[in-house]
């Protein structure tokens, strides 16, 4: 009853192929826009900005780039940090070594220099899959933060090998408060995303999703598949990449290679799983649930235990509540949060109706 | 070159330790296609149950048994909660789901002992045994020769346990399709619990062993991740692959380190394996000893 598909004829094919073929759904995605651009800069304080919808949209990327990696071309990956680390040192040397270099092309071009690092590492994925390629992918993680650390060019020789990200200046204005960082963000997030809903709805994500499905069949239907498996990692990767520069320049500022270990390649990964695998929604929504999940216990054990209770304690918690709620989401909704919404949508269709 | 060979006997000694958590990996692997990714934080979590107990005073061979009993819990938990509900299902999703796990049992253990490091005493000694250094220049410990003397016995139990038992070929028909295993009559469940008991059992071992030489820590869940590399090499499905990979990797890690880290400021060890694990794919995806892989639409 309350959102309907009924009365809403297509005319043409550009009618039905477009973005958002349902009114109800442009108005929404119009409204959470607005919501987005115009009221939540001068609605949030500061905290929230840049502790908590900073950090969400930049992961969000992140696990946007895993899951097309993971969830539309189905190469298990476990090394999306790496990544990250290459994308954010890649424009920290960007920004310090050519001088005059717009900011945001220092982004893209981390982001692309992330992707190449990406294909030399999926090389492995044309000779294995699954449970290998998985192991394989912990190589590029281990070896990015590795080389990182020890040669000092990557962090300008810096002496207590964090390195500080420079001022960000963007056609010659200073970004510096936390509503300029948000607003940066969130635009370069909402153009990749929308840049990635029709990669995924197009052909490149039809490409993927056959070899996902099984990859022996996709080359038998002519596929190329060292063209889609290369291309699914050099796009995952520029996606961590492009996230790991934000982050490093919107978000943590003082930046140490091993801000970006193996933890965050798994946080990440829970993210998609928790989120949805296969889905754009689920890539925001799962990042969400692993970002505020921590905040939330810490605020609901503070409240409880009062102040005393000890730092360790809560993150052993937080860990076995992560690792539960992987399982149950494996066994009880493989499809993750954004099948929850999908089944919202059907109950609001249906409503008063059970089916 | 006396230099040379010590430095490759303790890597091949430091790779049995890999060897053996490849063995929790193999052991489950074989018996129920389920790549079994908490295997080494079983390791971290029995040996820290099994070292808590002994500091709150319960006498060595109480608390074997104890901790046992309590790693059989935990497979049959897993199988019962993890398992079961996910029977054919993709291997990504089981592997996914012991991600989930050794999470659980990387808070639960931290959770009830805290972070620090423990010290573990099992009774063997850890220095270097006089007579083999004085005769061959090697620094061998007593407690080198019992990890040795574990590994080739628990292999050569499991390689007997696959190949000449009923159970092993039960085992076997498992790991190959879950769904047609049940239709003949194969208890899954029953199966399933023991080998994660009987790999609980490995890890507790693995555990003690490493534990004696470098206390009970957190780390030796990034040391275990290592078995990972040691498994591809050797083959998912072979035992005496992963014991041969096992000290592939130990040895050349070490060497590696000592040879060419002092050009690039060291920490080799941290990457190696994982680059020669991706290295051998290319050449031989199977592994050493592994079944060649054939998939067909």
């Amino acid at each position: 009853m309350f959102y309907r598909e009924a009365g809403q004829y297509f005319t043409s094919y550009a009618q039905d192929r477009q973005l958002l073929p349902l009114k109800q759904d442009r108005i929404g995605m119009a409204v959470l826009l607005v919501v987005a651009f115009a009221v939540i800069p001068y609605g949030a304080n500061a905290y929230w900005l840049s502790a908590i919808l900073i950090p969400w949209l930049i992961l969000s990327l992140v696990a946007l780039g895993q899951n097309i990696l993971m969830g539309y071309a189905g190469q298990l990956s476990l090394g999306a940090a790496g990544f990250m680390a290459a994308g954010a040192f890649a424009c920290y040397n960007l920004v310090l070594r050519v001088p005059g270099i717009p900011f945001l092309v220092a982004v893209l071009l981390s982001g692309l220099i992330a992707a190449l690092i990406g294909i030399i590492f999926g090389l492995p994925s044309l000779r294995i899959r699954g449970l290998y390629l998985a192991v394989a992918t912990l190589a590029s993680q281990f070896f990015i933060v590795w080389a990182l650390d020890k040669f000092g060019w990557f962090k300008n020789y810096d002496m207590s090998g964090v390195i500080t990200t420079q001022q960000v200046v963007m056609f010659g204005y200073a970004v510096d408060t936390p509503q300029e960082k948000y607003l940066v963000v969130l635009a370069i997030v909402v153009a990749l995303t929308l840049v990635a809903k029709n990669m995924a709805r197009g052909r490149t994500g039809r490409a993927w999703r056959a070899v996902r499905d099984m990859d022996v069949a996709a080359e038998v239907m002519g596929l190329s598949l060292l063209r889609t498996k290369l291309q699914a990692f050099a796009i995952s990767s520029f996606y961590c990449g492009v996230g790991g520069a934000l982050f490093a320049f919107f978000y943590l500022q003082t930046v140490e290679p091993s801000a970006f270990n193996i933890d965050l390649s798994f946080r990440i990964l829970f993210m998609v799983i928790i989120g949805g695998i296969g889905t754009i929604m689920g890539s925001f929504l799962g990042a969400g649930f692993i970002l505020l999940m921590p905040v939330f216990l810490n605020v609901l054990f503070h409240a409880v235990f009062g102040q005393a209770i000890d730092a360790t304690i809560i993150s052993a918690v937080e860990q076995i509540i992560f690792g539960l709620l992987i399982i149950f989401f494996l066994i009880v909704e493989p499809l993750g949060l954004a099948r929850l919404w999908q089944l919202t949508k059907e109950r609001l269709r249906l409503w008063p109706f059970r089916h | 070159m006396a230099f040379f060979l010590e430095v490759l006997v303790g890597g091949l000694l430091a790779g049995t330790m890999y060897s053996l958590v490849a063995l929790g990996f193999v052991l489950i692997y074989k018996a129920s296609g389920v790549f079994n990714f908490a295997q080494g934080s079983m390791v971290f979590f029995a040996v820290l149950f099994f070292v808590g107990f002994i500091d709150l005073g319960v006498p060595f061979w109480v608390s074997l048994p104890i901790t046992i009993v309590l790693m059989v819990v935990v497979g049959m938990v897993t199988e019962r909660f993890v398992l079961r509900p996910l029977v054919s299902q993709s291997e990504e999703t089981l592997l996914m789901a012991t991600i989930g796990l050794a999470f659980v049992l990387e808070g639960v253990a931290q959770l009830a002992w805290g972070v620090e490091v423990r010290r573990l005493d099992i009774g063997i000694r850890d220095e270097p045994i006089g007579w083999v250094m004085d005769n061959a220049g090697v620094l061998v410990s007593q407690l080198d020769i019992v990890a040795a003397a574990v590994a080739a016995s628990m292999v050569a139990a499991l390689a007997l346990l696959f190949s000449r038992t009923k159970v092993g070929r039960g085992l076997r028909a498992v790991a190959d399709d879950h769904a047609a295993a049940l239709s003949i009559g194969i208890p899954l469940k029953h199966i399933w619990a023991l080998t994660w008991a009987a790999a609980g059992i490995v890890a507790l071992v693995t555990g003690m062993l490493w534990g004696a030489r470098s206390g009970v820590q957190f780390a030796l869940i990034g040391i275990a991740l290592k078995a990972l590399p040691v498994l591809i090499i050797g083959g998912f499905t072979s035992v005496p692959g992963v014991i041969v990979a096992g000290l592939i990797v130990g040895a050349s890690e070490k060497i590696a380190e000592v040879y060419l880290g002092p050009y690039v400021n060291g920490g080799i060890e941290g990457w190696l394996p994982y680059v020669m694990a991706v290295l051998f794919l290319l050449v031989r995806p199977e592994g050493l000893f592994g079944e060649k892989i054939i998939r067909r639409v």
